[in-house]
């Protein structure tokens, strides 16, 4: 487990798999850099667990490439590709113990067995399960499976290493453990990782770059921060994060909604059809004087949440749209906020003024 | 009274009384097993110790391991059992195995060609091979029509017409605890092997077999105990040739009207099946007989 040895890029050359007319891989391109955390983000149907398969070797696409550093391997059978993958049950052998799990892939690859049984314990530690090597599979929590599962993938040293929602079976608590756990791993270990989620926060914490998936296509591919700020589309946008979206209309170089000019920054996209997205906690409740690089909205107060940590508060636009705020709650302010039916000013920076084209493309 | 004796005594007898219920849905079938089975094999444990003179006697079970005869009917019997189980295993698990990879519309199908002949009687199938199998009978006239050889083969009234007809009897019994323990096994764990860098044949027999052995072992099993007290195949198609216990059974009643004779064979016979049980259940759960999962 020498870190850091010889990760390899991946390149995916338009890969369509149809199954009778649903496109499940639309002509989808991308390139995954070499040591890279891509995340594959998508609700369920949108083809990410599909391409996941295609670069495991599972699913054989209608037609595309696929190459692992300069290989073709579209035609290469899975157990021919080398890479790991950790499956979203684990997949763990009942008939084996934990290292005979483990030792599995090493026994396949003939490793001699003083040095096997290294790495297995090597392993085994990485992942935190040191001396669990004669427990039987059915002995462990759902969380030690997990640590096992990606023990095999990882103990023959794959150059590539493949994740299809490794996590969703665990409760909240160990699922955010893990999530920085991994992220070390993947640090320590430097292969090249694609992961596959529809946790929108999971793909935030983990991911160097986030391809956000839908309809067999990719949507956007982003790090995380661009993909938040500055998503590509509606679909991006809506997905990721809570969003509320306002209708508003090019004017000049800029956009007005209900006939106030905006102030902002960055590009308009192309199109006439577009809204502003706002993020309910990139809003602020506004109490006396008013910034003048802050856009400001009249409004309603149409409903109020608590909700432990935050707030969550709804207001009315006067052109009848909603928006929603959100804000911490400390120093007791819960009790000051404004009531259901109060009139209120809603602050939103201009650098947080983002406006995006209707539509998914 | 504490607060927590709170309705406690009534409580507790509705928990009795549902177990009661529970109980007297079962009686029934209780009833039934004790006349039909308890009283009798009773009643054939004690004919057995009875002479010819009507005194208590081991000259039944003496006459077993003094005659060569006898030895060589146990010897013919389990020799039946045991080469019909391996050859229901040699053509039943390639089966089962195709079945379950099957999509279920395309399974259930083949399940039920499975279980065809299991509601054709006994009897019936039994004739059929014997018509069939037969000197004049299709198989050889066609076979020696199409040159495949001379001179008629003997099929019936043999070891092989024996096999023959026990093996398309028993198959179903071995088919379907394989086919459903291999439903069972998750086809992640043959994509894991794959991707863990085993070739096909590799991670059949290093996951895919290793897991659906419960099934084959309790089909194996199932197989093997019904063979032991058949009666009606080898009895058709062995011709008098071949002569397993049940069969000795029938001519000491029938030819001889010893009873205590007939006895002894089925309390040996029953013994010997409750040991090969005893033996199967030490390393296996016998629940998977009755399709239990893992």
């Amino acid at each position: 487990m020498t870190a850091k040895t010889g990760a390899l890029p991946i390149t995916v050359r338009d890969v369509t798999k149809t199954y009778g007319s649903v496109h499940a891989l639309d002509s989808v391109s991308l390139n995954v850099k070499s040591g890279e955390f891509l995340t594959l983000l998508g609700p369920s149907g949108s083809g990410k667990t599909t391409l996941l398969m295609v670069l495991a070797g599972f699913t054989r696409p209608d037609c595309g490439s696929l190459k692992f550093g300069d290989d073709e391997m579209i035609r290469t059978p899975p157990h021919l590709r080398g890479v790991g993958m950790v499956f979203q049950n684990y997949a763990l052998f009942p008939h084996m113990t934990v290292a005979g799990n483990v030792g599995y892939p090493l026994k396949l690859r003939n490793v001699p067995k003083a040095e096997a049984r290294d790495r297995i314990d090597r392993a085994l530690e990485l992942v935190q399960l040191a001396g669990y090597g004669d427990r039987g599979i059915d002995q462990l929590s759902g969380g030690q499976k997990q640590r096992v599962a990606l023990a095999r993938s990882i103990v023959f040293e794959p150059r590539i290493l493949l994740m299809d929602e490794p996590l969703s079976a665990l409760d909240k608590k160990l699922r955010d453990r893990m999530q920085i756990e991994l992220r070390h791993l993947h640090e320590q270990l430097g292969m090249t990782t694609v992961y596959v989620t529809h946790d929108q926060r999971e793909a935030l914490t983990m991911s160097d770059r986030i391809a956000v998936v839908n309809h067999g296509r990719i949507m956007q591919l982003a790090e995380p921060q661009q993909l938040y700020d500055r998503p590509a589309n509606k679909f991006v946008a809506d997905f990721i994060g809570d969003s509320s979206f306002l209708p508003v209309a090019r004017e000049g170089a800029g956009v007005s909604f209900v006939g106030a000019k905006l102030q902002m920054e960055g590009a308009l996209p192309e199109g006439n059809d577009l809204l502003l997205m706002v993020r309910p906690e990139r809003v602020r409740l506004q109490t006396g004087d008013l910034p003048d690089d802050t856009n400001i909205f009249d409004a309603k107060v149409t409903e109020l949440v608590y909700q432990g940590e935050s707030y969550l508060l709804y207001a009315r636009l006067p052109d009848g749209s909603e928006i929603a705020v959100r804000g911490a709650i400390r120093e007791g302010t819960f009790g000051k906020l404004p009531q259901v039916g109060d009139a209120v000013k809603l602050g939103l920076h201009k650098a947080d003024t983002v406006v995006i084209a209707d539509g998914d493309r | 009274m504490a607060a927590t004796d709170l309705h406690a005594a009534d409580l507790r007898r509705d928990e009795r009384l549902e177990r009661w219920k529970l109980f007297g849905l079962a009686s029934p079938a209780i009833l039934l097993v004790l006349v039909v089975l308890v009283i009798p094999v009773g009643w054939l444990f004690y004919v057995s110790f009875v002479g010819a003179d009507g005194n208590f006697s081991l000259e039944n079970y003496e006459r077993m391991v003094s005659r060569k005869s006898y030895l060589r009917i146990f010897v013919t019997t389990f020799q039946v059992s045991i080469l019909t189980t391996v050859l229901c295993i040699v053509i039943g698990y390639p089966l089962a195995y195709f079945i379950s990879q099957l999509p279920t519309r395309w399974a259930n199908l083949c399940l039920v060609t499975v279980l065809l002949p299991f509601w054709t009687s006994l009897l019936v199938r039994t004739y059929a091979w014997l018509v069939l199998l037969q000197k004049q009978g299709l198989v050889n006239q066609w076979a020696i029509s199409l040159g495949l050889w001379d001179e008629p083969l003997k099929f019936v009234h043999n070891m092989t017409g024996t096999l023959i007809g026990m093996v398309h009897i028993m198959l179903p019994f071995l088919i379907l605890p394989v086919y459903g323990a291999m439903r069972a096994i998750d086809k992640d764990y043959l994509k894991a092997a794959s991707n863990l860098g085993a070739s096909p044949r590799r991670a059949f027999w290093t996951v895919f077999f290793p897991l659906s052995t419960p099934g084959l072992f309790a089909g194996s099993l199932m197989v093997f105990v019904l063979c032991l007290g058949f009666f009606v195949t080898p009895a058709v198609l062995g011709g008098g040739r071949v002569i397993m216990v049940s069969m000795k059974i029938v001519s000491n009643i029938e030819l001889f009207v010893n009873w205590g004779a007939a006895s002894s064979l089925g309390v040996v016979l029953l013994v010997l099946t409750v040991i090969v049980l005893w033996i199967a259940s030490r390393f296996t759960r016998l629940e998977q007989m009755a399709g239990g999962g893992h």
